[in-house]
């Protein structure tokens, strides 16, 4: 059985082989690739007969990395994964960790996470949606976002003081108390956005050149996309509908009041039109959560996992010693393992942590939406034109730092 | 394609209109006219600063107290907590005749930050018992050598002191 496949496989290769094709590596530093990945394709003429995917170009082990860290060292890790929603990632390690831990952290935490992972959410979506304009020769769109997205790097910089590797969140809270105007921060933020969502829209939605790039350009089918393991956008614009945020939801999703756009064929152009429907869904929950938002403390009431006050620790013993040992000896969850899910921008960020009641996590899985939507390219890129593997591939918004970790 | 299209967006029943390119193209063409008017939101880097929150995680400092003492005790705390090992502290005794530099008698000889090791997190700032060391909103490190971004103690450690600092 197994030699029939060999020889069968083998037989295509020099059947391949044997026509006169031209051996073409769309990557890894192709002007094209947004990120570090590699394509070896086989072209007859300009159409793609086969295509071969390889990873392994920016791999920085944060898997092995993270066994010696402590769990509030790996969440200066997860931000460097997906590098345009780096917050998005922060909030999902940390929600991981809590419920390794067993923490409920109040309703205000929870909220401004939310804010602060739909703001990401939209954020990466104009920067995949612009790219894609991008790569179809309309690079206006694109700048018009990068305006917006920066101011709202300002709010991360006013949150958190960096605005990309941002550190957000720590184990049982934020990682430091807000900062006084920002519910009227966000909320002046999201004011222009669905104008620019408009002006966007007039440049690209019902373009006939851009559509014609895109309808039926490396289309999946749901089952195929289910069996390839897509989630995300990617997914739902195959028409499958699965968000986790309402599917299992966390950090109090289930209070807002948003739909999930589904698309019908998953070609480029619903994967596009996925993420732009999103992003007005997106605003209507920040616009719910900031309105909404308790009042309250900004961690949880849990002296042995999260650092005391500054002003305590200067002068009181007690917080003194709890100090002391979080940062010697780390937080120490019991034996266990956990895995928890979050509807990240480009699909479902997954973290599977083993613990062994040490301080360090004994294992450490990402489950990166990339590398699913990466094993899938060789086939949607089968049959196709050079031009379109370059939007097949910025349409699914693939990030290198994630795809290899 | 065989398959019965599911069309939600509507995106194949382009208008007459649509068909035709030249009234996108006016569109397009429009939508960058406006901007054409409106102010530039780019700031001319070098001689622009744009302005940056105090709570920036930037270039570190090793604060003194109100005596001109150094804070800093070497507990090397900051070094356990750093993700990227980019402080080095040797800790040792203070020497009798240098006591009134130090809040105690234990001090750190040698305290060095490798700034392009650092990924600012500002863990060490969290980790530090003693509101020794901050992180400030200064972020332009320019050197012509690898050496020269090695910052020592002397060059990390403020020359005036001052009360504790609360960075909010």
């Amino acid at each position: 059985m197994l030699k029939q496949v060999i020889d069968r496989a083998i037989a295509e290769e020099t059947a391949l082989d044997e026509r006169d094709l031209y051996d073409l590596n769309l990557g890894p530093s192709h002007p094209a690739m947004h990120g570090i990945f590699e394509n070896r394709v086989k072209l007859d003429g300009e159409r793609i007969i086969k295509c071969e995917a390889h990873i392994g170009y920016c791999h920085r082990s944060f898997e092995k990395l993270s066994e010696h860290y402590s769990y509030n060292q790996v969440n200066t890790i997860t931000d460097r994964m997906n590098y345009v929603s780096s917050m998005a990632n922060n909030i999902g390690w940390v929600i991981a960790a809590e419920k390794l831990l067993g923490i409920e952290v109040p309703k205000m935490v929870q909220y401004v996470r939310v804010i602060m992972f739909e703001i990401n959410r939209i954020i990466d979506h104009m920067i995949c949606n612009g790219i894609l304009g991008v790569d179809a020769g309309a690079y206006t769109g694109f700048l018009y976002f990068m305006e917006h997205r920066e101011f709202a790097y300002r709010i991360f910089e006013k949150m958190v003081g960096a605005r990309l590797t941002t550190n957000f969140c720590r184990v049982g809270g934020l990682d430091r108390p807000l900062y006084p105007d920002f519910k009227e921060d966000v909320l002046e933020w999201i004011k222009p956005i669905p104008a620019v969502l408009k002006e966007f829209n007039l440049l690209l939605t019902r373009n006939r050149i851009f559509i014609e790039r895109c309808r039926d350009v490396s289309a999946i089918s749901g089952e195929r996309a289910l069996e390839y393991g897509f989630s995300g956008p990617n997914l739902r614009a195959a028409g499958v509908n699965y968000d986790l945020r309402k599917n299992r939801p966390y950090s109090s999703y289930e209070d807002f009041d948003f739909e999930i756009p589904l698309g019908g064929n998953g070609d480029v152009y619903d994967r596009y039109m996925v993420r732009m429907e999103e992003m007005n869904q997106s605003l209507r929950i920040i616009e719910q959560a900031a309105k909404n938002m308790p009042e309250g403390p900004w961690h949880a009431d849990v002296p042995e996992i999260f650092l005391p006050e500054k002003k305590d620790v200067y002068s009181n013993m007690e917080a003194m010693i709890y100090h002391f040992k979080i940062i010697m000896h780390g937080i120490c969850p019991p034996e266990g393992e956990v895995y928890q899910a979050v509807e990240a921008p480009n699909g479902e960020l997954g973290f599977f942590c083993v613990s062994d009641g040490g301080p360090n996590p004994y294992r450490l899985h990402f489950r990166s939406p990339c590398m699913y939507y990466y094993q899938g390219i060789e086939e949607l890129l089968h049959n196709s034109l050079i031009a379109d593997a370059v939007l097949t591939i910025s349409s699914m918004n693939a990030i290198a730092g994630e795809l290899e970790r | 394609m065989d398959q019965k299209r599911k069309d939600p967006f509507k995106k194949y029943d382009l208008t007459l209109m649509e068909r035709l390119y030249f009234p996108a193209i006016m569109k397009g063409m429009g939508v960058t006219l406006s901007h054409f008017f409106k102010k530039p939101v780019t700031i001319q880097y070098p001689e622009q600063k744009p302005e940056v929150s105090h709570r920036w995680r930037g270039r570190h400092v090793l604060k003194r107290d109100e005596f001109g003492r150094e804070r800093c005790v070497g507990c090397q705390m900051c070094e356990l907590a750093c993700p990227a090992d980019a402080i080095t502290i040797q800790a040792g005794e203070v020497p009798k005749e240098r006591r009134h530099l130090h809040t105690t008698e234990r001090y750190a000889i040698t305290y060095e930050i490798d700034m392009l090791r650092c990924i600012y997190c500002g863990l060490c700032e969290e980790a530090c018992p003693e509101a020794a060391i901050f992180l400030t909103p200064y972020y332009e490190f320019v050197e012509d050598s690898r050496d020269k971004l090695i910052y020592t103690k002397e060059k990390l450690t403020e020359k005036t002191g001052g009360p504790i600092f609360y960075k909010d």
